[in-house]
Order: C-alpha cells, then sequence, then structure tokens
C-alpha cells in the first residue's frame, strides 16, 4: 500500500489521479501564497516612504527660520538645536540626564509590567477573581495620569519615589488589559485539544494559553512602553533635578527653545527606537503569524 | 492495544434558563475492540454529545460510558479526537503538532514524528506552520497528531464535513488506510451516507428531538470498498429509507 510503501509504490485504486493531483497542489500551493515555507522575509529594496514626512518637516521648519516666518526669539533653527543637542553631549550632561530618565522609565515600566501580567492573568483565568478585582481596576483605569501628579508630590514629595509609581501605573493597566482578554479571548477549540492529551494546568499554560495569549501579551508590552515614556515626561516636568523632562524644563525656565525642542526630538527618537525594538521582537517570537503582514509591506 | 466501548442508557439533557432540550435519550451500543462504528443521524440528533461523551469532553450525563471497562469521567490520552476544525496549534509547525500529545524519548519522538509524516505524505510541510496548509493537509496533521500517541480508540467529530467533495473522497481512503495499518477502534460521527458506508463496519443511526438510537445495521462488505457497487447502492437504499428519504 501506498503509505507503508516507498514514495513510488502506486495508489491502491481509481485514487491515484486525484492523490497525484493533490501532491501537485501540495507542492506548488504554499510556493504561490509565500516564497519560502520556512517564513524567512524577502530581502526586497524600498522606498522609505516612512522618512518622507520627517525630512519634509526639517525642511519647512529651515525654510521658516531662515526666512523669518517665525519669531527668532521663539523658534530656533535646526542647526541650533543640533549645535546645543551636541555641547549636551560633550559636556556629559547629555548622559547623565538620559541614563536618569531612562531608569526611571524601565523601572516604573518593570514594576507595572510585572504587576499587570500578574493581575491580567489572574483575572484571565479566574471567574471568581474578574468578579473580584476588574471593575476596580476598570474604574482607575479611566483616571488620567495628570491627575495623580498632584496627590503623589503632597503625598510622596519630588523624590524618585512618586515618579517611578506614576509611570508604573501607567504602564501597568495597558499591560493588565492585554493580558486580561489575550487569555479571554482564547478559541475554547484549543483548550480542549490540551484536555485531550491531560495536560496540568501548568502545561495548559506553558503549552497552549500563553503562547496563544502572546500576541495580545505583546501589544500590551508595546502600548505599554509607550504610555510609561508620556508618565515619564509628566513626571519629570513637575520637579525633577535630573533627566530629559528635567533638561526641558531647564529650556523653558531659561526662555531656551533650542533646549526645549532638542529634548523633545530625544522623547521622539527613544520612542520610536524602543518602539521598533519590542516590534522586532514580535516578529522574532510570533513568526507563525507572519506572512500576511509582509505581503503587504511588500 | 485498542479498547472495547460501552454506552448504556446515556441520557443528557443541556439546562437553560427558558428551557431543558434533551439531547439524549436512553442511547445504548457497544464498539469492539478494532471495530470501526459511524454514528450518522440528522443535525440535532446529538450524535456529536455521544462523541463528546465517550472523549470525556462532556460528562454531564446519566448513565454509563465506559472504554475498555472503565467508566468515563474526564477526557483521556486512550483516546484521540480529531474534531471538524483541525484545531492545529497556529504557532507550532506541522511536526511539533503532530507530535503534541506524544511524550516519549526524543529519539521515539522522531521516528514517529517521521512514521506519521510519512503515512500523511506531508514530509514536504514538516516544518511549515499551519496556516500554509490546505485544508486537507491541515486535517490530515490533525489526524496524525490524534495517532501520535498510540490512542486505544479514535474518535472523529466529522473531520472531512468542511473539505471539498474530491478532498473528502481522497481523505475517507486515506482515514481506512490508517484504521486497517494500526487496527484501533474508531467511531466517526457524520452527516454523510456514504462516508459511513465507506468506511464502517456498523452504521449507528440516530434520530432527533430526542437523540436516540434509531437503527444498527450491519455493512457486511470487504475493504476497500467500491462506492460504484450495487451492493453498496443496496447500504444506501437502506439508510435512506430510514431516514424516510426514499419509499
Amino acid at each position: 500500500m501506498w503509505m507503508f510503501g516507498g514514495a513510488t509504490t502506486a495508489w491502491p485504486r481509481s485514487g491515484g489521479t486525484v492523490w497525484s493531483m493533490a501532491l501537485d497542489i501540495a507542492t506548488s500551493e504554499p510556493a504561490t501564497t509565500t516564497p519560502d515555507p520556512s517564513g524567512k522575509p524577502r530581502r526586497r529594496l524600498r522606498v522609505p516612504l516612512g522618512w518622507i514626512v520627517p525630512v519634509a518637516v526639517l525642511v519647512l521648519w529651515w525654510a521658516a527660520y531662515h526666512a523669518q516666518w517665525v519669531n527668532p526669539v521663539l523658534f530656533s533653527s535646526p542647526w541650533e538645536v543640533t549645535r546645543t543637542l551636541w555641547a549636551a553631549i560633550l559636556d556629559g550632561s547629555f548622559g547623565t540626564n538620559l541614563v536618569a530618565s531612562l531608569t526611571r522609565w524601565l523601572l516604573g515600566f518593570g514594576i507595572g509590567a510585572v504587576l499587570g501580567l500578574l493581575f491580567g492573568a489572574l483575572t484571565g483565568l479566574s471567574r471568581t477573581a474578574e468578579r473580584l478585582l476588574d471593575p476596580t481596576f476598570q474604574m482607575l483605569r479611566t483616571i488620567p495620569i495628570m491627575g495623580l501628579v498632584p496627590l503623589f508630590i503632597v503625598w510622596f514629595g519630588l523624590g524618585e519615589l512618586p515618579k517611578v509609581l506614576l509611570i508604573a501605573i501607567a504602564a501597568y493597566f495597558l499591560v493588565y488589559i492585554q493580558m486580561y482578554a489575550g487569555i479571554r479571548n482564547i478559541d475554547r477549540k484549543l483548550i480542549e485539544v490540551g484536555r485531550m492529551y491531560e495536560l496540568s494546568t501548568a502545561q495548559m499554560l506553558r503549552r497552549i494559553i500563553i503562547p496563544a495569549a502572546m500576541p495580545s501579551i505583546l501589544q500590551g508590552i508595546r502600548l505599554g512602553l509607550g504610555v510609561a515614556w508620556l508618565a515619564l515626561v509628566i513626571a519629570e516636568l513637575t520637579g525633577a533635578n535630573v533627566g530629559i523632562g528635567f533638561w526641558m524644563q531647564q529650556g523653558r525656565e531659561f526662555v531656551r527653545v533650542d533646549i526645549v525642542l532638542a529634548a523633545l526630538i530625544v522623547f521622539a527618537a527613544i520612542g520610536k527606537i524602543v518602539d521598533s525594538l519590542v516590534r522586532l521582537l514580535e516578529s522574532r517570537l510570533l513568526s507563525w503569524r507572519d506572512n500576511v503582514e509582509r505581503e503587504m509591506g511588500a | 492495544m485498542s479498547l472495547r466501548l460501552e454506552l448504556k442508557d446515556v441520557s443528557r439533557v443541556f439546562r437553560s434558563r427558558s428551557a431543558d432540550v434533551v439531547a439524549l435519550d436512553g442511547v445504548s451500543f457497544a464498539v469492539d475492540p478494532g471495530e470501526f462504528v459511524a454514528i450518522i443521524g440528522p443535525s440535532g440528533c446529538g450524535k456529536s454529545t455521544v462523541l463528546r461523551n465517550i472523549a470525556g469532553l462532556d460528562t454531564q450525563f446519566e448513565g454509563s460510558v465506559a472504554v475498555g471497562g472503565v467508566p468515563v469521567t474526564k477526557p483521556s490520552a486512550t483516546c484521540g479526537m480529531v474534531f471538524q476544525e483541525h484545531r492545529l496549534l497556529p504557532w507550532l509547525t506541522v511536526r511539533q503538532n503532530i507530535l503534541f500529545g506524544f511524550t516519549g524519548t526524543r529519539a521515539e519522538a522522531a521516528a514517529r514524528g517521521e512514521e506519521l509524516l510519512g503515512l500523511m505524505r506531508l514530509e514536504a510541510f514538516a516544518d511549515a506552520y499551519p496556516h500554509h496548509l490546505s485544508g486537507g493537509m491541515a486535517q490530515r496533521a490533525s489526524i496524525a497528531r490524534a495517532l501520535a500517541p498510540r490512542p486505544d480508540v479514535l474518535l472523529l467529530d466529522e473531520p472531512f464535513g468542511a473539505l471539498d467533495a474530491f478532498t473528502r473522497i481522497e481523505m475517507q481512503d486515506v482515514l481506512q488506510q490508517v484504521w486497517r495499518h494500526y487496527n484501533t477502534t474508531a467511531v466517526l460521527v457524520t452527516h454523510d451516507i456514504d462516508e459511513a458506508i465507506v468506511l464502517a463496519e456498523r452504521v449507528v443511526v440516530m434520530a432527533p428531538r430526542p437523540g436516540r438510537v434509531q437503527h444498527i445495521q450491519d455493512v457486511a462488505m470487504p475493504f476497500p470498498r467500491n462506492r460504484a457497487s450495487e451492493q453498496f447502492a443496496r447500504h444506501r437504499t437502506e439508510l435512506l429509507r430510514q431516514f424516510h428519504l426514499v419509499h
């Protein structure tokens, strides 16, 4: 019989042609949907469309400054901003501020994300935990982060604690919601597959629930990092003595628009870099989900 | 090893706030070790519920279901289940999916993987992800996954219902060869009369409202069965008569 003999053995009955037809389809079909079933992206030269708008803005800014469409006291040229940033890098103050900001951000995000993953898993997996905790979280979630600043200053003063806490809270809710939704949206049918193989709770988590929720979890991490970054700026603008936000605050006090703009550019650049890193991580961890997006990008 | 399967007076009521629905009412039949039984019936006759009872996925029934003499109280790896949708895990490759429920050493897993990939003609797609597969290939991988731990009973819940007619015929032949190769006890739920006659040694006909066994028909024909033979047609007529579709 074909399936127990070699590949050359004939199909037993009239099905021979159907089978070879199916094999033909089998070998050619994925080739038409994706060039490489192993999931490696195609290398192809692309116009960097994403750069067009930023470059245009830069040119417009430069032109506006030099044609004096804007008040030079309240505005600064791209060249001046670059010089200011370069000087700050050389005298070391930029490095100190950057390290302080990144530390706060990652510490705050880390605390928020870990708690978000834990509580999200808890309410996602247990109906009782959901009924007990989720309404509270949904209520707290709607409080604007800015609204917490005065309270935290009164409670914790101007040290590191209120800043890290603010960032942690901002990150927490996004990670929490994505974790919770990720678990809740898992197809019950896949859980049944796990049940058929008598998986323990731990195995079910590791082999089915976490991988199935992974797209949502990573989305939460990406959004959480972003909102933590925003919270960092808010925290640093309200009384800090080191950090990119502090530097920006200094620029405002001395009416140094170049410093304010330089700090803003740094915020944008780091935000974008981190977002790209997380996207890279996403595409690595979710390579199984690949080609739809990839083919649109190509 | 294949096991005997026995259902005795199985009833299942789905209770909801508005009404109670009797899905099964006193269903009894047995499947001998190594026998292939098909359950057919119109939608709503409870045939899938019977299978879920045997699988242990639904245990809220009255009466008794026993696999190899042991009452079913929860899902067990002695039963391999193939669902209507392939239910492959999208983040695992075909090979990893096939070996999902396999427990053994690395070498044993490699050997079992090769064996099933070969059996199902999936070698070329061993490292592809499920979304690269056609419907028929995905269902072959799903059958391979069910067979990987060498289950004593193979349960199939309308496994080819979503496939086109050509692929379905091809898959029926694949399934029949696999069943003869492993000699496992098999229960197939289907709404396709021809599929039941091609594959089963006995066909259990169920009737709806409430779900019950209406008739059990022996299909005494040698394998592989010729879909165009007179004998085949007689069995088809007999089964159609059960559904009052011929007079």
